[in-house]
């Protein structure tokens, strides 16, 4: 004991979380060194870097080297539910305060610049957002949050987001302008993308759960059954969109009812079937890996005490191989809406439109006006449906 | 009453019941003994249909098994199992609701059935009812599983292998709980071991099988004094069947009435084998001897066990 409380004292020294306290180093060196923003007098030339330094919009970079500081101090403090609320508080507001420095820096770089000058957003505002946000991360993993609590995080995240959007905070930045000049066909694309994920999650949902099933009731199937989706997954998506063209335009010339459908060989139709095609291996595989996992104690137990099988199959089976199935549609629903946005390239329409258009036109924040709500809608399909999962695990089902 | 009639069966063409014929009374404790691949577990499996027969006829209570729905039949019969078969997904008064429901009890009968049951097993409602098996020792599940498979009080009850994956001091305690489950409820209970101590403790007739056949059908004290064969002198083992002997000999048969030794008293129902480690333990040659109400009825002596 006598020896423990003479090692204590060097002990304090060390970092009580490594995690933030890497986070907050590599966050200061990136705002130190990289651009933070970079400003061309024409979107076809590439812009000149800016550092924090050179621009800094005085409220914002104080808050954010305030905030820096306090989440340095916090990775030596001692272990307590309280250090890691306030660690989330504190990463939260940094995270907001990334996006005020660069909206501020922006608007001070283009006072007196011309019409056509674009600003762009630079690599250490990427480096510092995505500090910020490993380390809100970290701290809601470790404060062990409800997952209530969680969706009222994040919603206070989007609404703040919404609000300085709302207010003309982000304007001068050319991704702002590109939203601006493209409102309303935004907001169909959005919609659009949506509509593609969910009419291709759906029938692969409808078609892989009993693939998954099948291959659990007769093992004899599900060697052929899985390599032949496997066959599937492997084909690159770009070529599977590419080899749907020629049936599916012969399928709506000879069938011209399902042509008026919309069906032929571009479209959302070859779009929706690839996109199907692609979901049916993780859907089946964890239908399959969810019945495996019942206990057959279980089942034994379930059947020696009169269930009949559709008792066994809905009170024990369903409900147990539920959680694995849930976590196969996370990954396909993720997938799917980055995929999705490859689609666009046979005029499916989505969010990739945006970044095919701009793609063309050597434009990068049109790129990113694609890119930015896929990342975002992927990683909120994969909260929600986190904490769908937890729910079904949490509920007792007799 | 069971009643297994010239039962065979076979699996891919090799026999594993071969013309078995028993009967286990009402109110029996009938243990199936026997090394693993004996038959013992398929005997118990075909009496609730889990296993179905190839020839013969099992009669459940004078009711032939196939004259019956199977789910009907098995909602009859308790059925409990080795590493318990609990639902993780349930808590366990679901657990133990399994077959109530099934049979559509009212909801609050159900209530005050699992109450009572886990009463019965020494678990207090208020703490276990709302738990998840996996929040349970091992021996806590077996007692679960034990209530679950009482839960709507059948008469007949089939237990494969239920202690075998606990620990020796817990497999203990459920021994003694289930002898007393079984003298307090008079229930007709199959019991499927391959552990000779575990038949010898709770059996009121052990049937030791060999290789699909019935090998000796008897009480505990004569399948150790005389056995049938070879067979089952070597199961039940040579070594150590003195102290065999005493295990299965109870200590209210050698009472001396009347008189008194000093110290604690041990019950008439106790083995001669409890007798002597007593003995031991107190360094004592003389013990007091209570009946079932704790009286003192008399005494025994180190010479009583071995005469």
């Amino acid at each position: 004991m006598i020896a423990l409380d003479a090692a204590a004292p060097r002990a304090r020294v060390a970092p009580r979380n490594q995690v933030l306290l890497a986070l907050v180093l590599v966050a200061v060196l990136a705002a130190a060194g990289a651009g933070f923003v970079s400003a061309a007098p024409n979107r076809l030339v590439s812009g000149t870097a800016v550092t924090l330094k050179q621009c800094a919009p005085p409220l914002s970079t104080a808050a954010l080297t305030v905030l820096g500081l306090l989440l340095l101090a916090l990775a030596f403090a001692p272990p307590t539910r309280w250090r890691d609320y306030l660690a989330a508080g504190l990463a939260g507001g940094a995270l907001i305060a990334t996006l005020a420095a660069a909206g501020a820096a922006a608007a001070a770089l283009a006072v007196g610049a011309g019409a056509t000058t674009t600003i762009s957003l630079g690599a250490a505002v990427w480096a510092v957002f995505a500090c910020a946000a490993l380390a809100l991360i970290d701290a809601l993993r470790r404060a062990a949050i409800g997952p209530a609590a969680q969706l009222l995080a994040a919603a206070l995240a989007v609404a703040t987001f919404l609000a300085m959007a709302k207010t003309g905070w982000f304007d001068a930045l050319s991704l702002a302008r590109e939203y601006a000049g493209r409102r309303d066909v935004f907001a169909a694309a959005a919609v659009r993308h949506v509509a593609l994920v969910a009419g291709s999650i759906a029938p692969a949902l409808l078609a892989g759960v009993p693939l998954g099933l099948l291959a659990h009731r007769r093992p004899r199937l599900e060697a052929p059954i899985f390599t032949t989706l496997n066959l599937v997954q492997t084909v690159p998506s770009i070529a599977l969109f590419g080899l749907l063209i020629e049936p599916l335009s012969g399928l709506a010339s000879t069938l011209p009812l399902l042509g008026r459908m919309g069906v032929g060989g571009v479209g959302p139709a070859p779009a929706v079937i690839a996109l199907t095609l692609y979901g049916l291996l993780p859907i089946a595989r964890n239908a399959l890996a969810g019945l495996a996992s019942v206990a057959p104690a279980a089942l034994d137990a379930g059947r020696g005490m009169g269930m009949t099988r559709g008792q066994l199959f809905r009170r024990l089976e369903v409900p147990l191989a539920l959680p694995v199935l849930l976590a196969g549609l996370r990954i396909v629903l993720v997938q799917t809406i980055g995929l999705a946005v490859v689609a666009a390239l046979i005029g499916a329409g989505g969010l990739g439109t945006f970044v095919f258009d701009g793609l063309g036109q050597y434009a990068t924040d049109l790129v990113l006006l694609g890119a930015l709500p896929a990342i975002a809608m992927a990683l909120a399909a994969d909260f929600l449906l986190r904490l769908a999962t937890g729910a079904v695990m949490r509920r007792a089902v007799p | 009453m069971i009643e297994i009639d010239a039962v065979s069966k076979s699996y891919d063409g090799r026999a594993v019941v071969r013309d078995l014929t028993l009967t286990v009374p009402a109110g029996a404790l009938c243990v199936l003994l026997g090394p693993s691949g004996c038959g013992k577990s398929t005997t118990l499996r075909m009496i609730n249909r889990l296993v179905p027969f190839d020839s013969g006829a099992i009669r459940v209570n004078g009711e032939d098994v196939l004259g019956v729905a199977t789910e009907t039949l098995r909602r009859r019969i308790g059925y409990a199992i080795q590493s318990t078969g609990l639902f993780p997904h349930w808590r366990v008064a679901d657990n133990i609701a399994t077959v109530p429901r099934l049979l559509d009890w009212r909801p609050e009968r159900v209530r005050d059935r699992v109450d009572e049951l886990l009463t019965l097993l020494r678990l207090d409602p208020a703490i276990y009812a709302g738990k998840f098996p996996h929040q349970l020792s091992g021996g806590e599940q077996q007692r679960v599983g034990v209530a679950r498979a009482l839960a709507a009080d059948p008469d007949i009850l089939l237990m494969d292998e239920p202690f075998a994956a606990v620990d020796p001091i817990t497999r203990d305690a459920l021994q003694s709980e289930l002898a007393r489950i079984h003298q307090a409820t008079g229930k007709t209970i199959v019991f499927v071991t391959h552990d000779i101590e575990e038949a010898l403790r709770l059996a009121t007739v052990i049937a030791i099988m060999e290789r699909g056949r019935l090998a000796q059908l008897g009480t505990p004290l004569e399948i150790v004094e005389q056995p049938a064969s070879d067979f089952v002198r070597d199961f039940v083992g040579v070594q150590g069947i003195g102290l065999k002997l005493l295990s299965v000999r109870r200590v209210g048969e050698r009472v001396r009435r009347g008189e008194t030794a000093a110290g604690a008293a041990i019950g008439a129902e106790a083995s001669l084998a409890d007798a002597l480690g007593a003995m031991i333990a107190r360094r004592a040659d003389r013990l007091p001897v209570a009946d079932e109400r704790g009286e003192t009825v008399g005494a025994v002596t180190l010479a009583d066990l071995v005469r």
